[in-house]
């Protein structure tokens, strides 16, 4: 039998519902600016125009999925370029891990969406049912009309909110403006409507009903970030070496009067009564605690208040109140091993996608050799292979490209349906934004000494910019 | 009712739990009932399968099935499908039939559709004789090469396929029949080894030690030339092959050559405009003409 069954405790405890109180101060600000900034962003970004020429789309920002193509500013991807973002999330690993070792959760404070979306959705029901003590106390009184008005009017917002968040999400995937005209006109495709049922369902359940429970049992990084952590990593933490022991005001002026100690803890429950987890920082490091930082706010302005200094509460490793507590010097060290090795692996890697991005080649030839037949003799006796040859554009404008063959004497090149120059070279124009497949006939006189097979080069070279393409592939002979 | 006991049944002091009154080697089992929400969820699903039954095909009968009121039918979405497809190619193909071949061959949107058009096509029709690629066999040839019979042209290729070659059923079919000069009586063996020969050296190639060349090449002026011309460099008016170049239909060697002269070829093709649609011939043409011999 569980211990803890035996002596009597149960081992499930129903979810208490938090009830986070408004707080004011530098964490609060830099939190609601973090929320305006992100959210802004992401409802926004859909709607900047970024220009391209004539024939792409003029959407800054856009996964078009029709297309196969992925579109960021300046950066075009093609599918076959994926690995970009495999990139990209080695890179935010790198960063994630980088924040985690500097100052602990600084994503899950601040920048999780998560935190953004349920920090919105509180700020929505204190404007209907008030702060803290009026939502408990209405909570705990029997429905009124007023109860049913004021929660009518926050779920409404709430799905609004949800709605857009939905909303936004689907213009990333289509012409912005165009969409927006469609989903008002009730003639958007079907897909757009039930991504936006899906997501404004997530985000109404997500930010609005489960908020913390999200990130206490759903979300894997927290336990990911506690094997990640070390004893120099700051976090919020509670400085039990200047709080402790906890006394009232009146108390603790008359200890300190005799000379006695006295914490500047007053027990006042200001920092639980904020936390969006309703946790108790004083308990110490805890998976539970997201490191939003409203306690050093809520803890600070008690501090003001009593004529204590402020950060009772603030970014501190528990090495550091111990050295305190022994009476050593504190030690902080951003810059050590494991930062530096982050900071390393993330300039590696942005500096290799920043390498592939700037040499992307703008232009690519593959080849393929016919099956049957492999080669033709013809009526003077010289040998001929076909291929099909793909050629990609990717840039914007069509482009014509020479084809070129190397690696037999007298070799000859011809593409079916293309313009020769006077050199013979076909000339395969390609559309802008676009590949075009080509039959190309390579001809070897019949004086020349062939074996089976030997290797040789196709060259494409763009007539307008210069990029010039390779591949090798095989001429067949009998 | 005491704390220990739920009706019958003996209840578990740790969880509150009444037993489900079993015991297997003294363990008994927690009677634990579904939740509620879930059953109910159950039973709802039950209840919509009724709706089922009405809206969609459902109950099977001796010999068809219960409709449903919607008349669903997974085979009318098939059908569905398929006339979206044949819709999307008849405007795909609308292009092709009302181009001419050059037109086709100059416009690269026409000329991609012809090119997928004709392949599948040749797959269908052409490839049991002429080799998935046109790569040809010994009797049927290989339509890679620059060597035509009958001309390599958009047009003659067109008309090849449309009346076919020695189709007794079509009046504007390719016809020239070859005589079989050793059959009927024509030439005499030696005379048929001495035209062979000669032939051997039109083309280039070593003869018999004691072949009698002078008297092949006045056999080949009086019986062949007619048609093959005095080089043997053939005529496409009348499918006569060209002997001098280096592909062959049926063989150079002394063998196949004496077969040939002795016996005649005529290989037949189908007259394939009595079989597909003008637009498939037109893709065909542009596919045979684009597999690298098109002149």
């Amino acid at each position: 039998m569980n211990v803890a069954e035996a002596d009597g405790l149960p081992l499930f405890a129903a979810s208490k519902k938090v009830y986070p109180q408004s707080v004011s101060g530098p964490f609060r600000r830099a939190k609601w600016t973090i929320l305006i900034l992100c959210l802004g962003i992401y409802y926004l970004l859909p709607f900047l125009r970024w220009d391209r020429g004539a024939h792409l789309p003029n959407q800054a920002v856009l996964a078009d999925i029709a297309h196969n193509r992925f579109y960021f500013f300046f950066i075009e991807i093609w599918p076959q370029e994926v690995y970009y973002f495999t990139g990209l999330l080695i890179l935010a690993a790198f960063i994630l891990f980088l924040m985690n070792a500097i100052a602990g959760r600084l994503w899950c404070g601040y920048l999780c969406p998560q935190t953004v979306w349920t920090d919105l959705f509180l700020a929505v029901e204190r404007a209907f049912e008030g702060d803290r003590r009026e939502r408990m106390k209405r909570d705990e009184a029997p429905w009124t009309t007023g109860t049913l008005l004021r929660k009518t009017g926050k779920h409404v917002v709430w799905l609004t909110i949800a709605w857009w968040t939905g909303g936004a999400w689907v213009l990333y995937f289509a012409d912005a403006p165009t969409l927006v005209h469609q989903l008002a006109t009730f003639t958007a495709p079907l897909s757009a409507y039930v991504w936006i049922a899906i997501l404004t369902f997530t985000t109404y359940a997500l930010a609005g009903v489960m908020r913390e429970q999200v990130c206490k049992f759903m979300c894997p990084w927290p336990r990911i970030q506690a094997a990640l952590t070390d004893d120099d990593a700051l976090n919020v933490t509670y400085r039990y070496d200047r709080g402790e022991p906890r006394v009232s005001v009146k108390q603790a002026q008359r200890l300190r009067d005799q000379g006695a100690p006295a914490g500047d803890c007053i027990d006042c429950h200001q920092c639980v009564a904020v936390c969006p987890t309703g946790i108790d920082i004083r308990d110490g490091a805890q998976l539970d605690c997201i490191q939003c930082g409203l306690c050093i706010d809520a803890c600070d302005n008690v501090m003001a208040k009593i004529g204590r200094p402020d950060r009772l509460i603030g970014y501190d490793t528990e090495d550091n109140v111990q050295r305190r507590l022994a009476g050593e010097k504190t030690i902080y060290r951003p810059i050590r091993a494991r930062t530096l090795i982050y900071t390393t692996l993330i300039m590696l890697v942005g500096g290799a996608m920043l390498y592939q991005l700037a040499t992307r080649r703008t232009a690519e030839i593959s080849v393929l050799h016919d099956r049957a037949p492999l080669f033709v003799k013809l009526s003077d006796g010289s040998i001929r292979n076909a291929y099909a040859v793909r050629l990609l554009n990717k840039r914007p404008e069509a482009r014509p490209f020479a084809l070129t063959v190397a690696g037999i004497p007298g070799i000859r090149i011809e593409a079916i349906g293309a313009q020769a120059t006077a050199d013979l070279r076909p000339i395969v124009t390609v559309e802008a934004d676009t590949s075009r497949e080509v039959r190309v006939l390579v001809t070897v006189p019949p004086d020349a000494h062939l074996d089976a097979s030997q290797s040789i080069t196709f060259t494409a070279s763009d007539l307008f910019v210069g990029e010039i393409v390779r591949a090798q592939d095989h001429f067949i002979a009998p | 009712m005491d704390q220990t006991h739920k009706g019958d049944h003996e209840v578990d002091h740790v969880t509150g739990t009444a037993t489900t009154g079993h015991e297997w080697d003294g363990i008994r089992e927690l009677n634990t009932p579904l939740p509620r929400w879930w059953l109910n969820i159950f039973y709802a699903t039950i209840i919509w399968s009724f709706g089922y039954w009405i809206v969609y095909p459902a109950w099977p009968l001796i010999s068809t099935t219960t409709k449903g009121v919607i008349g669903y039918a997974t085979r009318l979405d098939v059908e569905t499908d398929l006339s979206a497809l044949r819709a999307f190619r008849a405007t795909q193909t609308q292009g092709l039939a009302e181009a001419s071949l050059e037109q086709i061959k100059a416009d690269p949107s026409l000329f991609r559709i012809a090119m997928a058009q004709g392949k599948a096509a040749f797959g269908d029709n052409c490839a049991a004789c002429h080799g998935v690629g046109g790569a040809g066999s010994k009797g049927y040839p290989n339509l890679n090469d620059d060597d035509w019979l009958w001309g390599g042209s958009l047009a003659a290729i067109q008309t090849t396929l449309q009346h076919g070659i020695r189709v007794a059923t079509d009046s504007e079919t390719r016809v020239s029949p070859m005589p079989a000069f050793g059959r009927d009586g024509i030439l005499k063996r030696d005379e048929i080894n001495a035209v062979a020969n000669h032939v051997r050296v039109l083309a280039g190639l070593p003869t018999e030690p004691k072949a009698d060349l002078a008297k092949g090449r006045a056999l080949f002026e009086q019986n062949c030339a007619a048609c093959h011309g005095p080089a043997g460099k053939g005529n496409q008016e009348v499918g006569a092959p060209n002997l001098t170049d280096a592909i062959t239909l049926y063989g150079m060697d002394m063998a196949s050559l004496t077969e040939t002269i002795t016996n005649s070829r005529g290989g037949v093709m189908p007259a394939w405009g009595a079989r597909l649609d003008a637009t498939t011939i037109k893709a065909l043409t542009v596919y045979v003409h684009s597999l690298g011999g098109g002149q």
